[in-house]
């Protein structure tokens, strides 16, 4: 017998009865200002909000806030910046390394926690939300949802995704005597343009 | 693998000679239960999300053989490819054999305590594979040649100074530097080039899907994510508990995992790997290594619920004060002594009573394991097993004689009172186990037995 039906009998022969799952229907938010919320969270957790118009807007605070960015890779449509990257062409993905800052595209927000959901279909390639060195996410028409509840019901009605991820804040660890610091091995800075 | 001949209480001894470290260990580790405290406390569905969880994990542990068939069906459709590892030998040769078919020897991995539980990294070395833990503090154990002693803080014995000697000594920043802002920005750049130059990424698994075939990996340091998203070919570990029924679950589990870890209300970075990139595998190994037979041990496998968040080392009064590594296994802490005797009794045979069994695990639990009860129900294993120093039993067995005959309890009680008042260095002194750390009190003049007598007559 190999290890996989092994395994598998073994299981079989020592699970206990069936329990049923619980209902879990009854879990969301309360009733409150999902864009403070998530704009206080985010902050908390080493993020910056911007509640914006358009994308010129976007485009004058990326201007200001992020005057030393040589390379910008921008996978957001229309965002009337200069000298950005808007597709990524090169194969060679471990040439981003080099990339400043990446602006892209968000499905939603998350007020309880400060994240975003992305998935591949707006980030290509995969890393290029991870080897930036400062990210930018747009989320588009203000779609905030009070919690990971809410934000699982509507990724059940989104098209299916390879890769997804909820990014909620700069990247960071505590691991030195348990000081926070901000840019562990990914972006050193979380900017989320919020259209409302 | 951490072989040590010595037990939980040589090892405690070990760290509890420091005195100054072991206060600021068991801080730092009570600031965090503390954070967590203020983050749950926002929660008003806590209890209610933490009773969801433990029942959606009891109905994994009871359809489980189901569920990951359902996953390998999915997970294979996706295009992921499933492994099966009855050991821990067998998941270190298929993570070789994946290695070799790629032909590569040098491996980043992100943080996964099944590889520690497996030996992992020791295994490769000797076949002349090099591995590189990317987490920060996974990196600096490693570079240590130490174990983690925290299964989410990994390097919490250790003092700045002392991560700055190490980062002197082998990523060559200054001497006498350790500033954590410096030393995370020298890890920083060391481990860029080891994720640019790295063609093989091992990651761990926080949670496997059944109904999507897909699996979630959680980092605050993108790591896990820098490792697989840049490499040719992404190697996940999972224990075969990780697995949860629906993708609408994760909601709960998210929710209860950094809340209960360390106070975040999300880790930075919570991935879901469905399918692979083109042309560049996934491959996930199912590891069962005594898992599957804690599930038969009718009072032990609620163990199997755990989601690995070390709330109950950071709130337990032993750990805090004995250290991880005195734990001597992968998993330290409550949870890791319920986990590790059904893997080795005789081994972790004193794990069951580094414990005052407060209870506080079983309450900070995110999945309501009944962690106290189940190092309770072990002690009485052990024993029945015959696994207790002989000492131990003889003087349990006195006891249970002097306690069930009146004459025998009067005796003992007279020339205990004698002993602790006329000759109290026979008691205070260091053979005596109970007089560690502790003063004897002082003796009563006469017993309740001989107050009332007197009284009546």
């Amino acid at each position: 017998m190999n290890s996989r039906d092994k395994i598998l009998s073994a299981i079989a022969a020592n699970q206990p009865e069936k329990t049923e799952l619980p209902d879990i229907s009854g879990f969301k938010g309360a009733e409150e200002d999902l864009q403070s919320k998530y704009a206080t969270v985010l902050t908390a957790i080493g993020g910056k909000i911007y509640f914006v118009k358009d994308e010129n807007e976007i485009a004058a605070t990326i201007a200001t806030q992020f005057s030393q960015a040589r390379r910008i890779v921008s996978l957001v449509d229309n965002l009337p910046i200069d000298n950005v990257e808007t597709v990524i062409s090169d194969p060679e993905i471990h040439n981003l390394k080099n990339v400043d800052l990446a602006i892209i595209k968000a499905k939603f927000g998350v007020a309880e926690n400060g994240a975003v959901w992305i998935t591949e279909k707006d980030v290509q390639p995969r890393v290029l939300p991870f080897i930036c060195e400062h990210l930018a996410v747009v989320i588009n028409e203000g779609t905030i949802f009070p919690t990971m509840h809410e934000a699982y019901q509507k990724i059940a009605t989104l098209e299916e995704y390879g890769y997804g991820s909820f990014i909620a804040g700069p990247s960071k660890t505590a691991d030195i005597e348990q000081s926070l610091v901000i840019g562990a091995h990914g972006p050193r800075s979380m900017s989320v343009f919020v259209k409302v | 693998m951490h072989e040590s001949t010595k037990d939980h209480a040589a090892l405690a001894a070990l760290f509890n000679k420091d005195e100054e470290r072991v206060n600021w260990h068991d801080e730092t580790l009570w600031w965090i239960r503390q954070k967590r405290d203020k983050n749950v406390h926002q929660l008003p569905e806590w209890e209610a999300l933490r009773e969801a969880a433990s029942q959606i994990k009891f109905n994994v542990l009871s359809n489980l053989h189901d569920y990951l068939l359902q996953f390998e069906k999915n997970a294979t459709a996706n295009g992921v490819q499933v492994h099966w590892a009855a050991d821990a030998k067998e998941h270190n040769e298929i993570v070789h054999r994946l290695l070799q078919e790629h032909k590569v020897d040098r491996m980043v991995k992100s943080k996964s305590m099944l590889t520690e539980e497996c030996g992992l990294n020791e295994y490769l070395a000797e076949q002349g594979v090099e591995v590189i833990d990317s987490d920060l503090g996974e990196r600096i154990v490693q570079l240590a040649k130490e174990p983690p002693s925290h299964i989410v803080l990994p390097c919490i014995h250790k003092k700045k100074e002392e991560i700055g000697d190490l980062f002197h000594q082998y990523l060559g920043t200054p001497a006498n530097v350790a500033d954590p802002q410096f030393l995370t920005e020298a890890a920083r750049q060391h481990l860029r080039d080891v994720f640019l130059t790295r063609r093989a990424a091992l990651t761990g698994v926080n949670f496997a899907v059944a109904e999507t075939g897909e699996f979630v990996v959680c980092t605050n340091e993108g790591n896990a994510d820098m490792g697989a998203h840049l490499a040719d070919v992404h190697i996940a570990s999972m224990g075969i508990e990780k697995l949860i029924p629906e993708r609408k679950h994760l909601g709960i589990f998210l929710r209860l995992l950094t809340r209960s870890a360390t106070g975040q209300p999300i880790t930075t970075y919570s991935s879901h790997f469905k399918k692979p990139r083109k042309e560049t595998p996934i491959h996930i190994i199912l590891v069962d290594n005594g898992r599957s037979v804690q599930l038969g041990r009718k009072e032990f496998r609620n163990s199997l619920k755990c989601i690995r968040c070390g709330a109950c080392m950071n709130t337990c009064p032993v750990y805090r004060r004995s250290g991880g590594h005195s734990y001597h296994t992968a998993v330290a802490g409550p949870i890791g002594s319920i986990l590790a005797p059904n893997l080795d009794m005789k081994k972790y045979k004193d794990l069951p009573f580094a414990s005052t069994l407060c209870g506080s695990c079983s309450n900070v639990c995110p999945v309501k394991i009944d962690i106290h009860d189940q190092l309770y129900k072990w002690r009485q294993e052990l024993v029945k097993e015959g696994y207790t120093p002989a000492a131990k039993t003889i003087s349990m067995k006195l006891m249970a004689q002097t306690l069930s005959s009146p004459t025998l309890y009067n005796a003992a009680g007279k020339s205990g009172r004698f002993v602790l008042k006329h000759v109290p260095f026979l008691v205070n002194n260091k053979l005596n186990p109970w007089y560690k750390e502790r003063e004897m009190p002082e003796a009563p003049k006469e017993s309740f037995r001989e107050w009332y007598k007197r009284r009546d007559a």
